[in-house]
């Protein structure tokens, strides 16, 4: 299993090009540094894991990247494969999904619950629809160009409900999916955007074991296949160290290392700021998160 | 029989007014959830511009009926929607974020500010229109009774029926309905997706504003007198109308305007002509104190 892992690292390693470059951000809120000085780098097509223990500014860096706040320093530039760069600092929130395509999800979940799953899925391509539809004049009268690009929305949004298995749930309301359902139309909303960046903050809290593997399958997938990067928070380890090709651990907001997983594995610093004292493998996730909080 | 018919026809004209002004009341509360207080004299700026374009028109020498109140129509809720915009860019958007009470107190300035700017520019008096649609049709004769529909009374119920069927599809089926209903169930979420949420309520403005309008317009034509304080008691009824059907639902805010035209109307035609507002109001009450979220309206369950 850490051969194979290992190699489609390599592989992807060769292959990958620097997607987002974090420098130097720091996130001041009045005396509270809750990012400070952070910088690294996540590849295209790569997953790259950001992990920390409760309070590490994780989540800070994600409000960063998409625009809720304003960073206090620091630039956060973001590479498009045909060379485009966007500072992700600088651009208001609905742009950065707009023209950056950088997709989020949240801890908590945030569907639009009395939406039927699937328009769901469509509010999230509504910058082509709205192009193709004139501002909504077209989408009145009924004409083809709105028609045909509201087709290929619903197909987009179909293929996505396959991906995630929630194809007979299409005009059920989101509000009433399984709690494991709404994580996955989640997931398959952000990658409706489009984006060459997806940011997920925590996709496994409160999936079962079966559920959380096929989460990796699908995030390996969404990597493989449709070959963007993925940010990824996530306090179960099963899921981090098995599927990121690279971890950045980050502790009272600084950032404490970097690496591919084995070498977080066995980075002393980290050891010791995430799992207490000494290091165990066999640790089940729910007492690798307990022990998150500093001992 | 008859006469409780011709009521029920009346009401039915008057609520359809009321209704569509309602729409724009529901529509700005489910997206933003604040309280237009302005809108009602919105509606009294359509009813103005209307009778300027009917000038403008008759000037020019348009007065073929059909195209002349298509003209109106489109002019009319063109320049309202307009100032929709304008009111909601200038008085509401610097202060989104801000507390929930300073939109509002921004909104009744605005609505004083609006009336003493048609005054300013029209003058204080009535403006009257001559009939422009008159007559109508005999639908039957009981007892010496004659049941009327006037033309003028097809052409609101029409038109409003026209317009609630064009305003659902827009909401159910394009883009920018999705765009405005997600904006509404979680705004913030649907600013990360790249819905540009700012533009979305200001077009919510101007589509409420562009429904005042056409209020505005067969109001003056069936009335046939306007003046600048019209807005007031217009606006408080359909405000009225659509916390009765549930505030943020839009049948409900139709529902909610018929209803309010026929108490109206029913209690105007039956008891006396001068507590015909207290009886409006107090049907206000009494859903309240029974049904908060009004007819339509779902109970918002917190969880906890």
């Amino acid at each position: 299993m850490t051969a194979t892992a290992m190699t489609t690292t390599a592989m992807n390693a060769a292959a990958a090009l620097p997607l987002l470059q974090v420098d130097h951000l720091s996130m001041r809120f009045g005396g509270l540094v809750a990012v400070d000085d952070v910088s690294f780098t996540a590849m295209d097509r790569q997953i790259t894991g950001i992990i920390g223990p409760n309070g590490a500014g994780k989540t800070t860096v994600f409000n960063c990247l998409t625009g809720f706040y304003k960073p206090t320093v620091g630039r956060l530039a973001l590479s498009h494969s045909d060379g485009r760069e966007f500072l992700l600092e600088r651009m208001d929130g609905f742009r950065i999904t707009q023209h950056a395509h950088v997709a989020r999800t949240f801890q908590n979940i945030r569907l639009f619950p009395r939406m039927s799953v699937l328009e769901n899925l469509i509010v999230a391509q509504h910058n082509k629809l709205m192009r193709a539809s004139g501002y909504s004049v077209f989408g009145i009268l009924g004409l083809g160009v709105y028609r045909r690009a509201e087709q290929a929305a619903v197909e987009r949004a179909r293929y996505w409900l396959g991906r995630v298995g929630l194809t007979d749930r299409a005009n059920d309301e989101a509000g009433n999916l399984p709690y494991g359902a709404q994580r996955r139309l989640e997931i398959a909303r952000a990658m409706c955007t489009e984006p060459v960046l997806l940011c997920l903050d925590e996709p496994a809290a409160g999936l079962n074991a079966r559920e959380s593997e096929e989460l990796n399958e699908l995030l390996k997938f969404i990597r493989d296949e449709h070959k963007i990067g993925v940010l990824l928070i996530e306090h179960d380890m099963s899921v981090v160290m098995r599927i990121s090709d690279h971890i950045v651990v980050l502790d009272y907001g600084r950032k404490i290392a970097d690496g591919n997983p084995e070498k977080i594995r066995n980075d002393p610093t980290v050891i010791r700021a995430y799992l207490g004292e000494e290091e165990d493998e066999t640790l089940p996730p729910e007492v690798a998160r307990d022990l998150g909080v500093r001992g | 029989m008859a006469y409780f018919l011709q009521q029920m026809i009346n009401g039915l004209t008057v609520g359809s007014m009321f209704g569509l002004i309602a729409i724009g009341y529901t529509m700005v509360y489910g997206i933003i959830g604040m309280v237009n207080f302005a809108h009602g004299d919105i509606f009294m700026v359509g009813g103005f511009i209307a009778i300027i374009a009917f000038m403008v028109l008759g000037l020019l020498g348009i007065t073929w009926v059909p195209l002349a109140l298509l003209c109106i129509l489109i002019l009319g809720m063109a320049f309202t929607a307009l100032h929709g915009w304008v009111v909601e860019r200038v008085a509401y958007r610097p202060l989104r974020g801000s507390n929930r009470l300073a939109p509002l107190i921004s909104a009744i300035g605005m609505s004083i500010f609006l009336q003493n700017y048609v005054q300013l520019l029209q003058g204080a008096r009535n403006k009257a229109l001559p009939p422009i649609i008159s007559g109508g049709i005999e639908v039957m004769d009981m007892g010496g009774f004659a049941v009327k529909l006037g033309y003028m009374q097809i052409v609101i119920v029409g038109l409003t029926i026209v317009l609630m069927i064009g305003f659902t599809l827009l909401i159910s089926r394009t883009s920018l309905g999705r765009q405005q209903r997600a904006c509404e169930q979680d705004m913030k979420m649907a600013w990360l997706l790249g819905v540009d949420v700012d533009r979305t309520i200001a077009l919510t403005f101007v589509m409420g504003a562009g429904l005042a309008a056409v209020a505005g317009l067969v109001w003056l034509m069936y009335y046939g007198v306007i003046d600048f304080f019209v807005g007031y008691l217009a606006g408080i009824k359909a405000f009225t109308a659509a916390v009765l059907g549930g505030i943020g639902s839009l049948p409900g805010a139709m529902l909610g305007g018929i209803l309010i035209g026929l108490i109206d109307t029913l209690w105007a035609g039956y008891f006396s002509n001068e507590y015909h507002d207290v009886a409006t109001f107090a049907v206000l009450v009494l859903v309240l104190i029974f049904r908060p979220t009004g007819l339509l309206g779902k109970p918002e369950i917190e969880k906890v």
